[in-house]
């Protein structure tokens, strides 16, 4: 059986055993399309979480970022979990007490205010949008290539079936699905990793292969080290960015988990205020699986390109054309040029490929004593490391099938609970909180349906022209996140002095000056070429566009606390209902806001 | 659970206020822990850990890329599980 045809039948089955599920559990009424009636069990939930969370930007993106900048990007691995503890901390325990359907609900009633709700539904739809096209970018990746087709293609297809499957059903069968989907994903991110840690080190767990010895007796880190200094990249365990922007990288992507709607929607499903806590940790754990074995992935691959580029070691010779063209090992390099995303060319004509850093002074003068021309692999899109990374390292046909499924499932399920809280935005929060509340069910789904049509044209449109790889748009949503709705759920639990016009000025500073920022450096509304500065070269001083969420956050904290001083004082009724919310007894099953 | 007196409303409230204050207390101590590892062994301080190997390189790069991780969920382990404890001492928990 030829690879297409496995992949095909990998990617197939588990494509059915999500609908299967979705059909079996599909949801009857408006509180089970939006939190499964609440009798979720909290390991069941954060498996699902856990699913909902890790998207196309975990399983597809991330490694590869990690492996192509090393040490610095150890962001995405801090940021992406430290989120769970301001999570479990902060706001968990305190939103499944106060037992409403939504984020911009909490909003709505703490800050006594329908502005209030209505910009809190703004800045989730602007967050929930951004992150929806890193996902599609995802999508189109992983349909690109295992159709074997351009991602264009890919990325139509792949929207059609995420819109397809997520109108299926609500939170109750996505809940289900999800759990299953934790489960191909983690084994497809696993086996992989298992193999190629066992091939060069030895040792059957990633997470520690990576600290140990390959065959010679050196360190694998050391190895690689060696191997890019020789070939003119930095050095992967060195840190080479700036330590501020690292730092407001990191706490962006942490307090931007603690503010994305998917994933608090969440714990408003457990039954109780203690299993909202318990769920965060059980979240974490399946994570974490993921997260501990995405860091050796990352530098084990780079190992593994580098050293298949460099067959007889980085002073000997390059790897040739003709290897390339007909080896079994190269096989996957002619498969991946077919997505666009990969490609190398003979620029001196001498029948070899020589991969290196051109911009690298030491380099280029080894390249004019030796006769290079520049680097001749002239693209390798990062988004498809994870995805090739079985056939880098020569793994059998199945495991590759297995890691295609994964990938689909990671970016589908995430896909599937944007549009779900995006729709729960619209249809919710927006029509039937404020435009037309008499609205019945059967046309609040209907509307719940539309919206996530739209929503999927919007992100299909950007996802032709991202802004970045898949997890440095992901980054930007959270980035949004960070500064609108975490500082306006936070300050609603722990303090009783912000009040309605402080919270609404807070939301719309921080939302604005990110945006405003993010546009400047990527184009306004991600149009490519109209932006007036790069991250290269950011307008303040080190930090880069996927950092300002963390100073967004911090300016919507200090207009909330100057506006809430200078205006009317926060109710009685109001410093009541703060009081109860910090209290777990009497968390009674949630009711419909209206 | 206790009998309801006729001051049971100003006992609630002291209560609810011993336990929240309590409570803000254990959130401290676990953020500053979470600070530490992450923004401190694994970015800031990360220079003062380059004398301590781990595996081909230094402590500051496995609490980057491993060791904050495992803390963070015993953090939060850590925290359900004491609060749980803390609701039952100050009679708030869910039945």
């Amino acid at each position: 059986m030829d690879q297409f045809t496995l992949n095909l039948l990998f990617v197939g089955a588990s494509f059915a055993l999500y609908i299967g599920i979705a059909v079996w559990a599909r949801a009857g009424s408006t509180s089970e399309f939006y939190a499964a009636g609440r009798g979720v069990h909290p390991v069941t939930n954060g498996m699902a979480t856990a699913a909902d969370w890790m998207s196309a930007a975990s399983f597809i993106s991330m490694a590869g970022l990690i492996a192509f900048t090393g040490y610095d990007n150890s962001s995405f691995l801090m940021g992406w979990t430290g989120g769970y503890v301001l999570l479990a901390l902060l706001l968990a325990p305190y939103l499944r007490k106060f037992g409403k359907f939504t984020v911009s609900e909490f909003i709505g009633d703490r800050f006594y205010s329908k502005t209030a709700r209505l910009v809190a539904v703004i800045c989730l739809l602007v967050a929930s949008i951004t992150y929806v096209i890193g996902q599609m970018q995802g999508v189109g990746i992983a349909f690109g290539r295992f159709l074997e087709i351009d991602t264009t293609y890919g990325l139509l297809i792949g929207s059609c079936v995420v819109f397809a499957y997520a109108v299926f059903g609500g939170m109750k069968g996505v809940t289900y699905t999800q759990v299953a989907q934790y489960c191909v994903l983690i084994t497809a991110y696993t086996i992989p990793a298992v193999f190629i840690s066992l091939q060069l080190t030895g040792n059957p767990i990633p997470a520690i292969g990576m600290f140990s010895s390959t065959e010679s007796g050196e360190p694998l880190l050391v190895k690689l080290d060696q191997i890019v200094r020789d070939l003119g990249f930095a050095e992967y365990t060195a840190a080479h960015g700036s330590t501020i922007n690292m730092v407001l990288f990191t706490l962006s992507l942490m307090i931007g988990t603690a503010g994305l709607p998917h994933v608090i929607m969440r714990f408003f499903t457990v039954p109780k205020v203690s299993d909202a806590r318990w769920s965060a940790g059980w979240t974490l754990v399946f994570i974490a699986l993921l997260y501990l074995t995405a860091p050796a992935v990352g530098s084990m691959a780079r190992l593994n390109i580098s050293e298949l580029m460099w067959p007889n070691g980085t002073s000997g010779e390059a790897v040739s054309v003709e290897q390339i063209e007909s080896a079994p090992e190269y096989a996957w390099m002619a498969t991946w040029q077919k997505t666009g995303l990969l490609d190398w060319e003979d620029k001196n004509g001498d029948g070899k490929i020589q991969y290196y850093n051109d911009a690298n002074e030491e380099l280029q003068a080894k390249a004019a004593a030796n006769g290079w021309e520049g680097n001749e692999l002239t693209k390798f899109n990062r988004d498809i490391l994870v995805l090739a990374n079985p056939e880098i390292a020569s793994l059998p046909g199945w495991v590759i099938g297995l890691v295609a499924a994964g990938g689909l499932a990671a970016a589908l399920s995430t896909a599937a609970g944007l549009l779900l809280a995006i729709s729960s935005a619209v249809s919710h929060d927006l029509l039937k909180g404020q435009l037309t509340p008499n609205m019945s069910e059967k046309s609040e789904l209907m509307a719940a349906r539309l919206s996530m049509a739209a929503a999927i044209v919007v992100a299909v449109l950007l996802g032709l022209n991202p802004p970045g790889f898949a997890a440095q748009t992901v980054a930007l949503a959270f980035g949004l996140a960070a500064a609108s709705i975490f500082p306006a759920l936070m300050m609603g639990i722990f303090s009783t002095r912000i009040n309605n016009a402080g919270a609404v000025a807070g939301m719309l500073a921080g939302l604005t000056v990110t945006l405003v920022y993010i546009f400047l450096h990527k184009g306004w509304f991600f149009i490519p070429d109209t932006n007036l500065y790069t991250d290269a070269d950011p307008l303040l001083g080190p930090i880069k566009s996927t950092s300002f969420g963390a100073i967004g956050a911090a300016v919507n904290f200090a207009v909330a606390y100057v506006v809430s001083g200078q205006t009317k004082e926060t109710p009685q009724h109001i410093k009541d209902l703060v009081e109860s919310v910090r209290i777990p007894r009497g968390a009674g099953a949630a009711v419909d806001g209206h | 659970m206790a009998d309801q007196t006729t001051n049971a409303t100003t006992d609630v409230g002291e209560e609810a206020s011993a336990y929240w204050s309590t409570n803000i207390r254990i959130i401290k101590i676990c953020l500053v822990i979470w600070a530490l590892v992450s923004f401190g062994f694994g970015i800031v301080f990360r220079p003062l850990l380059t004398s301590i190997p781990v595996g081909g390189t230094d402590l500051g790069f496995w609490f980057a890329q491993q060791g904050s991780i495992l803390v963070f969920l015993a953090l939060i382990f850590f925290y359900a599980l004491r609060m749980n404890k803390l609701d039952r001492e100050h009679g708030v928990d869910e039945e």
